[in-house]
């Protein structure tokens, strides 16, 4: 790893590391609020998709990547969110009620499911978070008088006193939403329950001698979580203003733990960085299945053979299949994802011409077990 | 009464699947402390290729069965050796989803071959029904009873018994200690795959004739964790067990409760057990040194 030096206590406490980092950030929020002024509604439609998953990959990021809990049913919690919301909307609750309340009861949950976590860890724990997810889901189903179903129930669009909230205005909720969730997760992780979700992580035992409190720590890491899934949820039923049961399958639990994993499993940044990228999967995919095969003709010369490549990327299980390589090649290949690629370019120049890939190299353990821990 | 007999019947021969899949992620657990994600996927493809032996390439059944048998476990092999192999060491997290992301590439890969549509597959055993005083049992179930009783009783000895097999109970423990006592670490992995794959390819042969063979029947493999989880996860005759289990529980819950419980019911055991006795109903109480 790559050490910054620290040459105060102050360091340590301030929100931003750097001057640099204030600037950047700061023109990235200017360049973001500006957009609508410049960009085209489908831009923007984009742009809210990403800040929705960065939202909900800052969650995970806190949960797996810092407090080492699994969770593959995260789209249990968006659910329940966006529930909250198409139900709260119903009724003419206005938006800044049930956004908060949404988050507020979807951390309840979080923190019920988090209540198991502390007999499990490692495997059995992404187990029965995938249980959760999938009874979850038929609930949703089952239970018509309030999620009518497998109909699925239109969201009516929010309002702000009494205003409707617009796509422009939707567009800086979330905005507003992602800022929030951002300074929660760094102010969480520089303050003592950071440390203790880091201390449990790397090891349970030595945490508990040291006085952490697993129980409370993994049920919070679980609770904040799932909370910032809720608000997640709230933002992505009115992005759609359509939801039914079939959207929080198992596929969208997967979709969202890819977050992490292509961005670097504990960066916050990362969360962004694999957001972006989920998002362009689909555009570039159109695009590839558009234009590959006419360039595969072009390149062989032969009419079938376009013909062959067009009707394999049509095939409906194209998606998953380059889901599923990303996975496996971040994996094997940049297990830190994007976010530590972007470290290593940066250290890259930092050190030049003294770079050592062994800097980054991770250490492989082949003694420890997670059995009767 | 009769009914619920006849339920439980059905149920097990379900719950008898669940426990092959289950078999499948307790050897590979048990030897290499990896939870393999596909292996209900591997289900699949066994099934899909025992279509194309028995029913396209038109061999006969017992030659087409061995045949998918061996090509599936040099299928593990491979897996084992290109996704699995280079992240051994790295945490149990990036392994899960490693290997659910080549389930994502097998099912995908699966549906552009085979296509989408529902594929059959005829078996000696597709017209028999076996007369047990009042109850009726097709020959197809009770292939899968007896096959899976067969398959526990072979890996149960194999693994107690062979040296191959107490060199993967210890590969489990502790790979490096292993490796230092002259144990081919990495030659385990494979076989342990090889044969994990092997148990899926039976389970999803013995499957086809009774559900249609498609890209999704890898899904069944999400049943099978109940199954594994209420077995202990590392207990083979548990995880047989767990599955009977879960299959009673799923049909006699698909009978007697109102519709929806059946999907679930699985789950709220799996939910259960992990709340009152994580370590299963067979697994003992292992206790770590730090």
């Amino acid at each position: 790893m790559a050490f910054k030096i620290r040459t105060g206590y102050e360091g340590d406490l301030n929100l931003f590391k750097t001057p640099q980092s204030v600037a950047s950030y700061g023109v990235l929020l200017l360049l973001l609020c500006a957009a609508p002024f410049v960009l085209g509604s489908y831009f923007l439609s984009q742009i809210v998709f990403v800040l929705i998953y960065t939202i909900v990959g800052i969650g995970l990021v806190l949960l797996s990547g810092y407090a080492g809990q699994t969770s593959i049913g995260h789209a249990a919690f968006l659910a329940i969110g966006a529930y909250t919301a198409a139900n709260a909307a119903k009724f003419g609750v206005p938006i800044y009620i049930y956004l908060p309340a949404a988050g507020l009861l979807t951390g309840l949950v979080g923190w019920l499911v988090g209540l198991p976590a502390l007999r499990l860890h490692g495997i059995y724990l992404a187990i029965a978070t995938f249980a959760f997810a999938l009874i979850v889901e038929e609930i949703l189903a089952r239970w018509e008088t309030v999620t009518n179903g497998n109909e699925g129930m239109m969201v009516k669009p929010a309002s702000v006193f009494g205003e409707r909230l617009g796509e422009w205005g939707l567009y800086y909720l979330c905005i507003g939403v992602t800022v929030f969730v951002i300074v929660i997760a760094v102010n969480v992780i520089r303050s003592p329950t950071g440390r203790a979700f880091l201390a449990l992580r790397d090891s349970e035992t030595a945490a508990r001698s040291m006085g952490v409190d697993s129980a409370r720590y993994k049920t919070f890491a679980f609770a904040l979580s799932a909370g910032m899934t809720g608000l997640a949820g709230v933002l992505y039923a009115h992005k759609l203003s359509f939801i039914s049961p079939e959207m929080f399958t198992l596929a969208l639990s997967i979709e969202f733990v890819m977050i992490i994993i292509i961005g670097g499993i504990a960066s916050l940044r990362g969360a962004a960085l694999g957001a972006v990228f989920m998002i362009m999967v689909d555009p570039l995919l159109v695009f590839v299945k558009d234009k590959l095969p006419a360039l595969i003709g072009a390149i062989t010369g032969s009419a079938m053979a376009q013909d062959k490549a067009s009707v394999l990327l049509a095939a409906p299980g194209v998606k998953s299949l380059i889901f599923g390589l990303i996975i496996i090649f971040f994996i094997i290949y940049e297990p830190m994802g994007l976010d530590g690629r972007w470290m290593k370019i940066k250290t890259w120049f930092k050190a030049f011409p003294f770079y050592k890939p062994a800097t980054f190299r991770r250490q492989k353990m082949y003694l420890k077990s997670e059995r009767g821990r | 009464m009769i009914d619920f007999v006849q339920q439980t019947i059905s149920g097990i021969a379900v719950g008898c699947v669940y426990g092959l899949i289950a078999l499948g992620f307790v050897l590979i657990y048990k030897a290499t402390e990896v939870v393999n994600f596909a292996q209900g996927e591997l289900m699949m493809l066994g099934a899909f290729l025992s279509y194309t032996f028995i029913a396209s390439l038109g061999l006969n059944y017992w030659l087409g069965f061995a045949a998918c048998v061996i090509c599936m476990a040099v299928l593990g092999m491979a897996m084992e050796r290109l996704v699995v192999r280079p992240i051994l060491g790295y945490p149990q997290f990036s392994i899960v989803m490693a290997t659910i992301g080549l389930g994502m590439v097998l099912r995908a890969l699966a549906g552009m071959f085979w296509g989408t549509d529902d594929l059959r597959i005829e078996t000696p055993f597709s017209k028999g029904v076996v007369h047990m005083g009042p109850l009726v049992i097709s020959a197809d179930n009770l292939s899968i009873i007896v096959a899976t009783a067969l398959l526990c009783v072979i890996l149960y000895s194999f693994f107690r018994f062979t040296r191959m097999g107490v060199a993967m109970q210890a590969v489990s423990q502790n790979m490096l200690a292993a490796y230092y006592m002259g144990i081919p670490v990495k030659k385990m992995f494979a076989a342990i795959w090889a044969i994990s794959a092997m148990v899926a390819t039976t389970a999803g042969i013995l499957l086809a004739p009774i559900t249609f063979i498609h890209a999704n029947l890898g899904f069944l493999g999400l049943k099978a964790f109940p199954a594994a989880v209420l077995g202990g996860f590392t207990s083979i005759p548990g995880a047989l067990a767990g599955g009977v289990i879960i299959g009673i529980v799923e049909t006699l819950s698909g009978f007697y409760l109102p519709e929806g419980f059946k999907d679930i019911a699985a789950y709220v055991v799996l939910l259960a057990v992990l709340l009152l006795r994580p370590q299963g109903l067979f697994g003992g109480a292992a206790l770590k040194k730090v």
